[in-house]
C-alpha cells in the first residue's frame, strides 16, 4: 500500500478518518484558474460587447489569457482523481443531482466558445498570415483559415456580429462556469465554513477581480517586454474596473463572514479559534488587510488625485499583483480552511502540504504558471494589438477607438 | 411388393414438420429462459459491487435494513473495530476506518466532555500498533462524572448527501436500505467524503477509491449479521429488518427512545442511538 504522507495534526475532537485531508493544494488551484478565465473574459467583453473602447488595447490579450487558463483548467482535477482514467464517465454518465455532474458539459462548452471567439477576433490576422507566409506556418495558418479568405468589410461586420454574440453567450458561461464552481463549496452542508449561499457570489466576484488583475499585470509586463508604451486610458480603466469590483467582494466575504459569527451555530468556537489562531495570518492578513484593502487604498489614492504616468502604472500593478494573491489566498482559505476545521466542530487540522508528488507544491505552481507559457506560445502565433486590428476597425468603421498610443492624459 | 404399414407422404412431413417445430420451440424457451436468467443476473449483479455483491436469490426489495447502538451497554473493547477492519480489508493504520467507537469522558468540574477514539495517539501507544486497538487509561487518578462510548458507523441514511453530489452515480442506495459504492465506478474525487457530515467515508489509497462501511452487505444478504454486531460481547450492536416488526431492530426502536446523529442535515439516518449525550454529533 503506498504510503499515507498527506496526515494532517490535529487538536482537540476531530473523526478519525478526517486526519486526511482529502482536497489538496490542487483542488484550490482549480478554483483560482476558472476564476482567471472568467475575469480575463469579463475584460474582453467589456470591449466585445459593452463597447467600452478604452478596453480596446487589452480585449484580445484577454481572450487569449482566458483560453490559455482555460486549457489548463481541468488539470489538477484529473490530477487530484483516483482514477482519471475514469473521468470521462462524469459526462457519459453523468448523475444530474450532484453539483459536479454538469462541470465536464459546461467547461467543454465554455471551451469551444473560446476557441470560436477566438477564431472570430483573429481571423483578419490569420487570412493575411495564410497569404503572405509560406512553408509549415503558412500550411498552419491556412488550415486556420478553414478555406475563408474573405476580410471584406461585408465579411468583418459578419464575424464583428458573430464576436458579438458569443461574447453575449460567453459572459453568462464564464460567470456560470465560477458561480458553478463556488455552488460545489457552497452547497455542502456538512461543514459551516462551506455552508452558505453567498459562496457562489464570492466566488464569481472575486473571479473577476483575479481575472482583471491578471490581465493588468500581463498587459504591462508585456509591454514592458516589448518596449512598448502603456496605454494609460485602458490601464486606467483597468483600474477603475478593478477598484469598483474590490469593493463588492469586500462586502461580500466580509457578509459571508458576518453571517457565520453572527449566527454563531454549533462548531462557532472552533471557527473562531481558527480564525483567530492558524487563520489570522493567510485570512485576515493576506486575504484582506494585504490583498484586498491595500489595493483599494492604494487605487482610490490614484483614481480620487487623478495619477498618470509611470505612477499609475506603477500603483495599479503592484495592486493587481496583491490581488492576485490575495484572491490565491481565498481559494486556499476555502478549501484547505475548510477542511481544517473538523466536521464535529470540536477540533482543527493542519494540512501539511507535500513539495513533491502528483499533488505537492511543485505541481500546483507548474499549473498556475504554465498558463503563461501557452500564452506566450498564443501571442506570437497571434499578436494582439497589431495593425491587422486598426484594419478591421476601419473595415467595420468602429468609431471612437482609442488610438494606442502612450501617455494619454487621465 | 410395397410394406404394409408405410404412412403416406403427406403423414411424414407432417411428422417431421410437427418435430423441428417441437425443437425448435423446446430449444428457445431453453435459450430464451437462459438469456433471461443470465440477463437478470447481470442487471442484479449491476446493481451491486463487487465487493458487497449478494447472494443470487438475495431479493432487496424484501428487506429494509436499520441499525441501533446502545451506548449504555458498550464497554469499548474495540473488537468491533478489528473485526471490521479483518472482515471488510480495511487498511491496518489509524486513518481508515469503517467504524470506530467514541469516548467521552466528564471530567469533575469541567463543562465539556474530553472526547477520543481509537485512533489517538495515546490509544495507539497504548496499544503497542496501528492495527490493534485499545482506550488507554489516560483518565487514571482523576475524578471522572460521567463517560460512555459511542459506536459510529455509516448511517446509511434515507437521503443521503454523498449519493447526491458522487458525479457519476458510483456510489448508490439500493432498495434494501444500504448505500453502496461501485469500486468499478467510482474516479475518486472524494466529493462524498466532504459532503457526508458523519465522517463515515474515507479514501483508500490501494484501491484509489472511496469506502465506507457496508454493513457487511456480503454477509446481510445471507442472512448473517454484519461482522461488528456478530463480534460484540454485550450487544451494543443491534441490527436488522425494519420490515418485520419483531426483527431485534424493530424491538429496539419500539422498546426505547432513540435519536439519530446530525438530524438537522435533513439526511435521515437509519442508524438509531440510545444512551447518548448532548455532546455527540
Amino acid at each position: 500500500m503506498p504510503a499515507v504522507l498527506d496526515l494532517a495534526p490535529y487538536a482537540g475532537w476531530v473523526y478519525p478518518n478526517e486526519t486526511i485531508i482529502e482536497w489538496s493544494v490542487l483542488i484550490a488551484v482549480y478554483p483560482y484558474i476558472t476564476g482567471l478565465v472568467a475575469g480575463a473574459f469579463t475584460v474582453s467583453s467589456l470591449y466585445q460587447v459593452f463597447d467600452m473602447h478604452r478596453f480596446k488595447p487589452v480585449a484580445h490579450l484577454a481572450l487569449l489569457t482566458s483560453l490559455s487558463f482555460m486549457l489548463f483548467v481541468p488539470l489538477p482535477l484529473l490530477l487530484h482523481l483516483g482514477h482519471p482514467e475514469r473521468a470521462l464517465n462524469v459526462m457519459l454518465t453523468p448523475h444530474l443531482t450532484s453539483a459536479m455532474a454538469i462541470f465536464g458539459y459546461i467547461a467543454t462548452f465554455y471551451l469551444g466558445l473560446l476557441m470560436l471567439e477566438g477564431w472570430f477576433a483573429f481571423r483578419p490576422y490569420i487570412v493575411e498570415q495564410a497569404q503572405q507566409r509560406s512553408g509549415p506556418l503558412g500550411a498552419f495558418y491556412r488550415a486556420l483559415t478553414l478555406g475563408s479568405h474573405d476580410v471584406s468589410g461585408n465579411a468583418m461586420h459578419y464575424d464583428r456580429k458573430w464576436i458579438f454574440a458569443l461574447a453575449v453567450i460567453g459572459i453568462p458561461a464564464a460567470h456560470g462556469l465560477h458561480g458553478y464552481v463556488g455552488f460545489i463549496f457552497g452547497s455542502l452542508k456538512s461543514r459551516e465554513w462551506w455552508s452558505s449561499d453567498l459562496m457562489p457570489l464570492v466566488f464569481l466576484f472575486s473571479a473577476i477581480i483575479s481575472g482583471v488583475a491578471l490581465v493588468i499585470a500581463i498587459y504591462v509586463g508585456s509591454c514592458r517586454l516589448r518596449r512598448t508604451p502603456v496605454d494609460l486610458d485602458c490601464l486606467k480603466g483597468l483600474a477603475c474596473t478593478l477598484w469598483g469590483f474590490i469593493m463588492v467582494v469586500i462586502v461580500l466575504e466580509g457578509l459571508e463572514f458576518a453571517n457565520i459569527v453572527y449566527k454563531a451555530r454549533e462548531g462557532i468556537e472552533a471557527i473562531i479559534q481558527y480564525v483567530t489562531g492558524p487563520l489570522l495570518i493567510p485570512y485576515f492578513i493576506i486575504q484582506f488587510a494585504i490583498g484586498a484593502a491595500t489595493p483599494l487604498l492604494i487605487l482610490t489614492f490614484l483614481i480620487w488625485r487623478g495619477i498618470t504616468g509611470r505612477a499609475l502604472v506603477a500603483g495599479v500593478t503592484v495592486s493587481a499583483s496583491l490581488v492576485l494573491i490575495s484572491v490565491m489566498m481565498m481559494r486556499w482559505n476555502v478549501v484547505i480552511g475548510g477542511q481544517e476545521i473538523s466536521k464535529t466542530g470540536k477540533g482543527l487540522l493542519t494540512y501539511q502540504m507535500l513539495i513533491w508528488g502528483r499533488e505537492g507544491a511543485i505541481t500546483a505552481a507548474v499549473l498556475v504558471f504554465a498558463p503563461l507559457a501557452v500564452l506566450y506560445g498564443l501571442v506570437r502565433l497571434f499578436p494582439p494589438s497589431e495593425r491587422w486590428e486598426a484594419r478591421e476597425d476601419a473595415d467595420t468603421q468602429v468609431v471612437g477607438a482609442a488610438p494606442e498610443i502612450a501617455s494619454q492624459p487621465a | 411388393m410395397e410394406p404394409k404399414n408405410k404412412k403416406p407422404p403427406s403423414q411424414d412431413r407432417r411428422e417431421f414438420l410437427s418435430g423441428v417445430a417441437r425443437v425448435a420451440a423446446t430449444t428457445t424457451a431453453v435459450l430464451g429462459g437462459a438469456a433471461l436468467g443470465a440477463l437478470a443476473r447481470v442487471e442484479a449483479k449491476a446493481d451491486m459491487p463487487k465487493q458487497a455483491v449478494a447472494e443470487d436469490s438475495y431479493d432487496p426489495s424484501k428487506h429494509r435494513w436499520g441499525f441501533g447502538v446502545d451506548a449504555t451497554k458498550c464497554i469499548g473493547c474495540l473488537r468491533c473495530v478489528e473485526a471490521c477492519k479483518r472482515e471488510n480489508d480495511v487498511p491496518q493504520d489509524a486513518h481508515h476506518f469503517r467504524t470506530w467507537v467514541e469516548r467521552y469522558v466528564y471530567l469533575e468540574g469541567e463543562e465539556h466532555a474530553r472526547i477520543d477514539s481509537q485512533q489517538d495517539p495515546v490509544n495507539i501507544e497504548a496499544s503497542g500498533s496501528e492495527r490493534e486497538y485499545r482506550f488507554a487509561n489516560r483518565y487514571k487518578g482523576m475524578k471522572v462524572e460521567k463517560a460512555f462510548f459511542v459506536p459510529k458507523l455509516c448511517n446509511h441514511c434515507t437521503h443521503p448527501a454523498c449519493v447526491q453530489v458522487c458525479p457519476v452515480g458510483a456510489t448508490y442506495k439500493t432498495a434494501d436500505g444500504a448505500v453502496l459504492i461501485d469500486h468499478d465506478y467510482c474516479i475518486g474525487c472524494r466529493y462524498c467524503v466532504q459532503a457526508c457530515p458523519y465522517g463515515a467515508r474515507f479514501f483508500n489509497e490501494e484501491k484509489q477509491v472511496t469506502d465506507k462501511c457496508t454493513w457487511c452487505y456480503h454477509r446481510i444478504t445471507k442472512g448473517l449479521q454484519p461482522a461488528c454486531v456478530e463480534v460484540c460481547p454485550v450487544s451494543a450492536r443491534v441490527f436488522g429488518d425494519l420490515g418485520d416488526r419483531e426483527s431485534p431492530i424493530s424491538l429496539f426502536i419500539r422498546n426505547n427512545r432513540v435519536q439519530v446523529l446530525k438530524p438537522e442535515t435533513g439526511n435521515a439516518p437509519n442508524v438509531f442511538y440510545v444512551g447518548i449525550d448532548k455532546e455527540v454529533s
